[in-house]
């Protein structure tokens, strides 16, 4: 065990995963030298070389196309997009070459493809720095889409995104960079905790209401728990891990117990992830349900400028409020809504 | 005024851009390599007039003819390396499977509408699937070519080069020129110095959009003085001309000096598709007046004049052309759907729970439909 930032938690996994595979190759913005802009990569170049660790023009396509040129060839590239809002250049050959190579080729080609991207906001950025481009790569078949909460997950899970033979976006909540926890350095690929990036994992265990979230979220659902508490209300924190496929028996299972669903996400609200869970577990236990799923979300809105992000991005307030309304008591919206 | 003194990295503003290297020279093709290249010319010529009639026939929803570039297709593929090279085709690109050995029944699946990207290993063939997207799979080659010379810095590598790096051939067009992917991979490919050739079949047109619509300064290889990168516009319906350029660029790249451009003039005879009317865009008169000699006609008029081949030896060509049409046609004919199941099947490495649930309601609808 060893206390660790997130970033450096996502640093030694993909040092374990350098060291493990020759085939493995770091490529993207300023990775090398520089570290990396969030500094997650640092040391990686110095200490593995400049051809395992590739600093590349400033082509976010160019990268993608490239890393998937690379895995034809037998390599399993992890590429670094600098920010969530520079991924969409690269939108075109991840949509249409990487999901789909595995596919087309029969599987003769696959496309071992780790793409990292710092994702949400909450840390002053400025515009295009604090995107929540999730839902795009879940809704896409051929992806598997993953984020992380936590530093043993980070260290754990990029390791696991790294060694699939699918390719993987992996989104780490930049704002918890710099959150410190223990990491157990022995859960690897896949170690004594059977941590599994494709397995939901259930924080925080309660019975009156399942709290949905992942990523950045996380943290601030299981404060929600705490609070929630104090006021004699059991909640249940499901961290997500995987979202596509997302684990659904776990949160099945939680539901069928609390009959109460509520998903929090920073990514706007329409056509999120959070009407996915919501419609699939509705589907799955409509009978066991005490109330209809409920939404925490931010808004329907381009990322406002951070002197104002806090309206959008769900706070603890904002969750317990939404625990609330799934619980059918008195809340903020009272008198907004319909039947609340 | 303070004068600027040295503009550091950037260099001088004055001085000019670093002379662009020379390819090396490689020797002139020998005539059992020429009547080769007319043998496969020819099977190309008829397997594509042939996939035209199947159409029309039925026999296959669509198809993009290549009529009038068998030179460029057959002539660069006739100069890889089919042991180490790696080629990266378009849609049109049936000269260059046929001429790599590709089983054109497997090919021909595309336009079957049986399998998206045709059924080949593409690893084993050295052949990239079809890919529609235009410019799609530029890039891929430039990182192919790059995990070349990763490979060359690594020994040990089982895939280790010897002898010269295997090289990456890029098909493209003069639309897909126009296509963001290509400048990102051409800049890529010359910052790594990855050996690759970008061969840019320049056919005139884009579907209907003639190339001065399409290309500024009228040429693709021009832009190679830009990224340092030697570039050579050639008769691509020359078939000597297009071995010989392709056979130049792979040295070069082979060598480890980077990547270049050949620009292979040729002409687009047929419609962009079999779904395209090219009388709104160009009149049989321009046609006649832009296609110039036909590739197929000029090779075989050198052969003979120059007694490099007989007249038997073209009549050989032809009834072997016309018998491999005739099998390739029954193969396709035989080629069923592909099982229902691999669209769950094929989808990852493994698939998911979601996809076997999906799966079980589709065989369930789909028995009781
Ligand atoms: C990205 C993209 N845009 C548009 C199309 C539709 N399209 C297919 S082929 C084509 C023209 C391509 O011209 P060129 O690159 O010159 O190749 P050619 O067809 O002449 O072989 C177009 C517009 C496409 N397939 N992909
Ligand atoms: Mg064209």
């Amino acid at each position: 065990m060893a206390e660790m930032t997130f970033g450096k938690a996502i640093n030694a996994g993909l040092r374990r995963a350098l060291e493990r595979d020759p085939k493995v190759v770091l490529m993207g913005e300023d990775i090398g030298r520089l570290g990396g802009v969030f500094r997650i990569t640092d040391g990686l170049q110095k200490d593995f070389g400049p051809h395992r660790v590739i600093d590349t023009p400033l082509a976010e396509s160019g990268i993608m196309g490239t890393a998937i040129g690379m895995a034809y060839r037998g390599y399993r590239p992890v590429v670094e997009i600098q920010f969530d809002g520079f991924v969409y250049p690269a939108f075109d050959q991840i949509v249409s070459q990487v999901a789909k190579l595995h596919y087309r080729t029969r599987g003769h080609v696959r496309v071992p493809l780790t793409i990292r991207v710092p994702f949400g906001g909450g840390i002053g950025s400025p515009e295009h720095h604090s995107e929540s481009p999730e839902a795009y790569f879940a809704h896409t078949p051929g992806l598997r889409v993953v984020a992380v909460s936590n530093p043993q997950d980070a260290y754990s899970m990029i390791q696991q995104a790294i060694a699939s033979d699918d390719p993987v976006v992996f989104f780490e909540p930049k704002r918890r960079y710099h959150d410190r926890g223990e990491v157990d350095e022995g859960i690897g690929l896949e170690g004594p905790g059977g941590l599994s990036m494709g397995a939901a994992r259930v924080a925080v265990p309660g019975e009156d209401v399942t709290l949905v979230s992942y990523g950045p979220l996380l943290k601030t659902c299981l404060d929600a728990a705490v609070a929630a508490s104090d006021e004699g209300v059991s909640v249940e924190v499901i961290d997500l891990r995987s979202l596509s496929p997302v684990d659904y028996p776990v949160v099945e299972e939680s539901v069928r117990r609390t009959g109460r669903l509520v998903i929090a996400h920073e990514a706007a609200r329409s056509g999120g992830l959070g009407a996915e869970v919501a419609a699939s577990i509705t589907e799955r236990c409509f009978y066991h349900l005490e109330h209809a799923p409920v939404r925490v979300t931010g808004f329907d809105i381009p990322y406002p400028y951070s002197k104002i992000e806090h309206h959008h991005l769900p706070d603890l307030d904002r969750i317990l409020d939404g625990v609330d309304r799934a619980l059918g008591r008195p809340n903020s919206l009272s008198g907004l809504e319909e039947g609340e | 005024m303070q004068r600027v003194q040295g503009l550091g990295r950037s260099g001088a503003a004055g001085s000019a851009a670093p002379p662009v290297p020379e390819l090396p020279a490689v020797p002139p093709m020998t005539a059992p390599e020429l009547r080769e290249v007319y043998r496969l010319m020819s099977s190309v010529r008829r397997l594509d007039e042939a996939a035209v009639a199947w159409q029309r026939q039925g026999i296959l929803p669509a198809y993009a003819p290549l009529l009038g570039q068998e030179a460029a297709q057959v002539g660069s593929a006739f100069a890889v390396d089919r042991e180490r090279d790696f080629l990266f085709p378009t849609y049109r690109e049936a000269g260059v499977a046929r001429t790599l050995g590709v089983d054109m029944v497997e090919y021909m699946s595309t336009h079957r509408a049986t399998w998206h990207g045709g059924l080949w290993d593409a690893a084993e063939h050295r052949l990239a699937p079809i890919q529609a997207v235009v410019a799609g799979s530029v890039l891929h080659a430039v990182g192919w070519a790059h995990g070349q010379r990763l490979a060359a810095a690594s020994p040990g590598d089982p895939q280790d080069p010897v002898g010269g790096l295997g090289v990456a051939v890029a098909y493209l067009g003069d639309g897909a020129s126009s296509q963001g992917d290509v400048h990102e991979a051409m800049n890529i490919a010359a910052v790594f110095a990855a050996p690759v050739v970008f061969f840019v079949q320049n056919n005139g047109w884009a579907i209907s959009v003639p190339t001065e619509r399409q290309v500024a300064g009228g040429s693709v290889a021009a832009r190679g003085a830009g990224y340092g990168m030697p570039a050579l516009r050639i008769d691509g319906n020359d078939a000597e001309a297009v071995v010989s350029a392709t056979r130049r660029a792979l040295a070069y790249a082979r060598a480890g000096r980077g990547p270049v451009i050949v620009e292979a003039v040729t002409y687009r005879r047929g419609p962009h598709s079999t779904a395209d009317d090219p009388g709104r865009y160009r009149t049989l008169d321009d046609e006649r007046r832009d296609a110039g000699a036909d590739p197929l006609e000029r090779l075989r008029a050198r052969l003979l004049g120059e007694g490099l081949a007989n007249e038997a030896f073209v009549a050989e060509c032809d009834a072997a052309a016309a018998a491999e049409a005739e099998a390739v046609r029954e193969g396709v004919l035989a080629l069923g759907p592909r099982p229902g199941a691999e669209m769950f099947d094929l989808v990852f490495a493994e698939p998911t729970e979601e996809l076997l649930r999906q799966k079980a309601q589709w065989r369930k609808e789909s028995e009781h439909g």
